[in-house]
């Protein structure tokens, strides 16, 4: 018997999913639901025990990364990719919060998905999105982690085209395979320049290797290998985590069921591209200029989407552009060297975002699929509970003290400032553009609970029967309610009279490694659990700022959308353009579409397959079998079967060989040995 | 029968014995017909199953190798040996075979004992071409591999057929006649058509009694050899041959053609461009490098815009074998064994994509898109299949085609890291062209009334698919099954094909254990006056 007989069959907690994927996709179509959900609930709620068990085997042997090689999957000259799990800091984290809240949505599913045809269907596909999720997170190199990686998106692909009848859900489900697959372009590419510097694919190896230690970091302004092969791995995480410019697949995403949305294209999935960032973090860290390009893509992703998320109607949608815009604030942390803030932000960010999208899910159930804000309204009395955790959700993703998304926040607004990555002038631009987000962030969200919530119904109460929902959907609701509000106090800061347990458990990953520029990260790299008045102070001031800020935008949300709606209107025709380009979101669809999309499919058919192919190229074939064709057919005619016409002919050809024996330019020597 | 020590003549002559004994066969019972095709086919799958253990992993050369005169003057020898990589190419064939005859049962009504001989002489071209190591010998294979498949292209293909047949064998014909040309040129340099000796002559420096090329001829044989490849392949731009001939042929017919000929282009680069004609194959690198290249794009780009769903799938073949060739000429060690692995994965997926497509065929008696539909509604479990298919075409982990391209990827990258960033384009564009054209044929509402009651997937097709759809799988997963046996043998053609050959880099007399071997076993065939080198 082993003495950690859970991580020693670590593979058990992603195949446990996988079973369930394929007994459902298997035998479920001809099973009721109960079976189905008995399989899909039973199988993901063992693989979270599996994983406590893991995470308590973990922490009962002292902490140390755990690491094991389970069976070669492609070997070729010096490459190895191995099914090699690994479990650390940063994985228990993970492999927590997808287990975790994967399950409480497993659960929510069951109720929310129960009048829905292809049950079966729905959850082989959201059982399967467990086991590439989990590939992903346990995964000990990059191309076990791209199995999950590329994993993941095919269950999203699957899911977001759920409703495969509907061409919208369909269209979106393509999006966002294909241009994850840009993403995905690059994070290959990433790999090899990785393999090719480092000669292996193996996490632990890079990290540790004697080439990585002696690295000279690559300062600004020189491009070099661990620059660009960050860059390329960030762009793989902005495909995979909806950053600019190739976020747009995520609001489309949209499209599929609401649990889907909760669980991939909020809680979990989306996160990937950060986690990646984080675990490469030793390699960022030799390169500020790919550093400063995550940072610079976050704090502008966060800032972004957050503008678009004012105006838009949609309940969903606005928690879309919310995610798009919270997980720029993710890559700003970790673009500014503060990991620990990133990730931390990923988790509190899982659960809060994670109950809004249920809670929609909730709303849009009571309303009888209706999904327009500007169509609801006053549902706080018939949907208690509902809003109640709803209103947790938001004063949590807000930054209002003491639920979550402030502390989390907080952490990484501050690590913005004082940030040294870009030069201090960066640094506060940064913080600055956080600062404005976090404004805009508890607006937009405000009016969604202020339109979906409160004032007076705006539908026809006696057609919509506003209802409850079940408590097999009302339970996930609480429990990710109670987790929003303490899951912050993990990292409350000294101040708040919190020691940053978080921050002090992820030191083993992000504080032992090679951390030779990062300047905020110097708080990281001296892990102290005490900290001065003076840095005290200054975290009171920017808490303090942080929460005004908030307050501000929570007013005027109230202001505008409850007390003079009608000012709501009458701003948004006096600033019209600016209202339809954000309405449109900033067209970047329209672009795209017209600058790429369009073109490649003209060029492929005109230029490329009708011109070049069936012309140019056919076209040279058949005209020389069309030509050798015709030069037959002429020749042909000299065999008449005319004895005289031959004897013609032989009299032509035996002039040409006199000719030729006489007049050839042979220098006055005869052709012929006959001849004198 | 038991084969021993002469499997793999068994291999090439088995399934003509089958074949003579359909033509044998008096009556046209085609149930019968069918099941003697079926039997005798399965039957050479598992015999070629026996090959496997006699390549022992990390041995690199020939092995169950054979050799008997056949004609003393000019000396052609009847030479057959395995290696790593044609092993799994033989079991290719020979699995996708008696996949072709399950997927003709129904399809082929007339002349039904004709075209299953036709499929068994197929075979027999096909596997001989693998397994030949005498020029000549290969020569012949690779013609009458020929004829079985213009036949099944021209009398059991649709409705250009003729002249889908006929453009095929033109356009191979054309460029066998340049191999022709080198084969009997390299006969009146070196004496012989023994390929193991002409490659140790070509190693072995003149003044050891080897032949040494000027770079000029090299370079013209490797062309002659080099062009009856590529049209094979095809390589960008002579695959013009190919989406005629695919749309025409049956389905059968495709996924041969697809799933084994095409490698026979690959695989002849492998075995003799690169070995016999390193030098060159080094001049001409970029070249071929740049075509490939341009294959994957445009061969996707072309896909992409196809309104016709077999047309679609044939144009894919020409960017996946584009992989292929890149990875053979990026001289890199992974590089070559993705090649080696893409080919097989390769003939898995689209000889499955084929047969899918072939499957809507029978139903619709057509292969355009817009006729399509909304299928996933009546057939869920074909869509479901296709889905499946499609995705590991596209080069899903954990399904074949991502071990084959991402090694090809890996390899040229640490050669040529632009080579692989281009190439690296035709991974999204392989999934725009692959998930467009199915949301358009499975996803939303029916759009023809006729497509309503289209019947799901028989019994017969499913077993075909599972089969399929396990190999995929499998492939995708155990992928060190294959690649620790090609190892050996795709290391042995780097070694070959690196500027610095052992015979160079060794010590001062010139060679290392391997080219020692080699030259003093040719030394004693030539003392032994059984290659009549003159």
């Amino acid at each position: 018997m082993p003495t950690d007989p859970m991580l020693e069959y670590l593979w058990i907690i992603p195949l446990l999913p996988l079973l369930g994927s394929a007994v459902n996709g298997l035998f479920g179509a001809k099973w009721p639901n109960k079976i189905v959900n008995g399989v899909a609930i039973g199988s993901t709620g063992l693989s979270f025990l599996c994983t406590l068990e893991a995470v308590r085997e973990f922490f009962e042997s002292g902490q140390v990364l755990f690491h094991k090689e389970f069976f070669t999957w492609i070997a070729a000259g010096n490459f190895r990719a191995g099914f090699d799990l690994q479990m650390d800091q940063l994985t228990v984290v993970m492999v927590l919060v997808v287990t975790g809240v994967g399950w409480l949505i497993h659960i929510y599913a069951t109720g929310y998905m129960a009048h829905e045809g292809g049950y079966y269907r729905f959850f082989s596909y959201l059982n399967l999105f467990m086991f590439f999720m989990l590939i992903l997170v346990l995964a000990a190199n990059y191309v076990l982690l791209f199995v999950g990686w590329e994993g993941v998106g095919l269950a999203s692909y699957l899911l977001i085209g759920f409703y495969f009848l509907k061409k919208s859900a369909s269209d979106a489900g393509k999006k966002a395979f294909i241009v994850n697959r840009i993403g995905d372009f690059g994070f290959m590419l990433g790999m090899f320049l990785l393999f090719r510097a480092f000669h292996t694919l193996d996490f632990q190896a890079i990290f540790t290797s004697s080439t990585l230690q002696g690295w000279p970091v690559e300062l600004s302004g020189h491009l070099g290998t661990l620059t660009f092969a960050g860059l390329l791995l960030f762009m793989g995480a902005c495909g995979k985590s909806a950053q600019l410019p190739l976020y747009v697949w995520l609001p489309d995403a949209m499209e599929g069921p609401t649990p889907v949305s909760a669980l991939i294209h909020a809680a979990t999935m989306v996160t990937a591209g950060v986690y990646v960032v984080a675990r490469s973090h030793v390699l960022f860290a030799h390169a500020p200029t790919a550093m400063l390009v995550v940072a610079i893509v976050g704090c502008a992703t966060a800032f972004f989407a957050a503008t678009i998320g004012l105006v838009q109607t949609d309940i969903k949608k606005v928690l879309a552009y919310s995610t798009v815009s919270q997980l720029g604030y993710m890559f700003l942390a970790c673009g500014v060297g503060a990991f620990s803030a990133g990730i931390f932000h990923l988790m509190t960010h899982a659960f809060f975002k994670a109950l809004l999208f249920l809670a929609a899910g909730s709303v849009i159930h009571a309303m009888g699929g209706e999904q327009d804000m500007n169509r609801m309204g006053g549902l706080s009395k018939k949907t208690r509970w509902t809003y109640v955790t709803m209103l947790t959700a938001t004063l949590a993703i807000a930054g209002i003290p003491p639920f979550a998304g402030f502390f989390s926040k907080d952490s990484i607004l501050l690590s913005a400032f004082e940030s040294e990555i870009g030069g201090h002038t960066t640094g506060y631009a940064l913080y600055g553009f956080g600062l404005l987000t976090a404004l805009l962030t508890s607006f937009y969200m405000f009016r969604l609970i202020f339109l979906t919530f409160q004032g007076k119904p705006r539908f026809d109460e006696h057609k919509v029967h506003v209802h409850e929902s079940p408590n097999s959907m009302l339970v996930p609701l609480i429990t990710l309610a109670v987790l929003s509000l303490i899951g912050g106090w993990l990292a409350s800061p000294t101040f708040w009279g919190g020691t940053d347990y978080f921050a002090r458990f992820l030191f083993p990953v992000f504080g032992t490694g090679h951390h030779p520029v990062i300047g905020a990260a110097s708080q990281i790299a001296t892990f102290s659990t005490t900290s001065t008045p003076e840095e005290q102070y200054t975290e009171w001031v920017f808490a303090t700022i942080a929460v005004c800020t908030v307050l501000i935008g929570i007013a005027v949300a109230y202001w505008l959308c409850l007390k003079r709606p009608e000012k709501a209107d009458g701003l948004a025709k006096s600033l019209k353009p600016a209202y339809t380009t954000l309405l449109n979101k900033y067209y970047l669809d329209e672009f795209y579409a017209a600058m790429i999309v369009k073109p490649l499919l003209w060029i492929s058919t005109n230029v490329l397959w009708k011109a070049a192919d069936v012309t140019g190229i056919d076209g040279a074939v058949n005209g020389i079998a069309a030509g050798t064709t015709a030069i037959g057919d002429g020749v042909r005619h000299t065999q008449s079967g005319n004895t005289r016409s031959y004897a013609v002919w032989v009299v032509i050809g035996a002039m040409v060989v006199i000719a030729v024996i006489f007049f050839w330019p042979s220098g006055g020597k005869p052709v012929l040995g006959m001849l004198p | 029968m038991l084969p021993g020590e002469h499997l793999l003549s068994v291999l090439i002559f088995f399934p003509a014995m089958g074949a003579l004994a359909l033509l044998l066969l008096r009556g046209d019972d085609h149930k019968f017909i069918r099941i003697i095709a079926l039997i005798v086919s399965l039957a050479e799958f598992l015999f070629s199953l026996l090959v496997i253990p006699k390549v022992p992993i990390g041995v690199p050369g020939y092995h169950l190798e054979e050799f008997a005169k056949w004609i003393s003057q000019p000396p052609i020898n009847y030479h057959l040996g395995v290696d790593g990589i044609s092993l799994f190419l033989v079991i290719l064939t020979t699995f996708l075979t008696p996949i072709s005859v399950l997927a003709s049962w129904k399809s082929i009504e007339h002349r039904v004992k004709e075209f299953f001989v036709m499929l068994l002489m197929l075979e027999v071209g096909v596997v001989g071409v693998f397994l030949s190591l005498d020029l000549f010998l290969f020569f012949l294979f690779w013609e009458v591999m020929l004829i079985p498949m213009a036949l099944l292209i021209g009398i059991w293909g649709h409705e250009r057929r003729v002249y889908a047949a006929v453009k095929f064998i033109l356009y191979t014909m054309a460029g066998s006649i340049f191999m022709l040309i080198g084969i009997i040129w390299l006969y009146n340099a070196t004496g012989t058509f023994d390929l193991p000796a002409i490659r140790v002559l070509l190693h072995t420096p003149a003044s050891q009694g080897g032949l040494e090329l000027s770079s000029s001829t090299e370079m013209l044989l490797f062309l002659a050899f080099f062009v009856a490849f590529a049209i094979k392949v095809p390589l960008f731009p002579l695959h013009t041959w190919l989406p005629d001939a695919h749309v025409e042929a049956p389905t059968a017919g495709s996924v041969m053609l697809a799933g084994v000929l095409l490698k026979m282009g690959t695989y002849g680069m492998i075995r003799f461009c690169l070995p016999l004609f390193p030098g060159a194959s080094h001049r001409a690198a970029g070249w071929v490098a740049a075509l490939a290249i341009i294959g994957i794009i445009y061969g996707a780009l072309v896909a992409m815009v196809q309104p016709n769903l077999k047309k679609l799938v044939a144009y894919s073949s020409v960017s996946h074998l584009g992989f292929v060739v890149l990875g053979i000429f990026a001289f890199h060690n992974i590089s070559m064994q993705g090649a080696v692995y893409q080919m097989l994965a390769h003939g898995i997926s689209t000889g499955a994509l084929f047969l899918l497509v072939g499957m809507l065929y029978d139903r619709r008696h057509t292969f355009e898109i817009s006729e399509y539909g909304g299928l996933a509604t009546p057939m869920p479990k074909l869509a479901a299949f296709f889905l499946f298919v499609a995705l590991s075409s596209l080069g899903l982990p954990m399904l074949n085609g991502f071990v084959g391209e991402f090694l090809v990827l890996l390899g040229t990258y640490q050669q040529h890291w632009q080579w692989a960033s281009w190439a690296a384009l035709g991974v999204i564009l392989s999934a725009c062209y692959l998930l467009w054209s199915y949301q358009r044929v499975f996803f939303g509402e029916i759009t023809r009334e006729e497509n309503r009651t289209l019947p799901d997937a028989s019994a017969r097709e499913k077993w075909i698919l599972v089969t399929m759809a396990v190999v995929t799988l499998w492939m995708g997963i155990g992928a060190t099954f294959i690649t620790s046996r090609t190892a050996a043998a795709a290391q042995n053609v780097i070694d070959q094909v690196e500027p610095q050959r052992p015979y160079e880099a060794a010590a001062p007399n010139g060679a290392t254990p391997q080219a020692k071997r080699d030259s003093s076993s040719a030394a004693k065939a030539i003392s032994s006056g059984r290659l009549g080198i003159r």
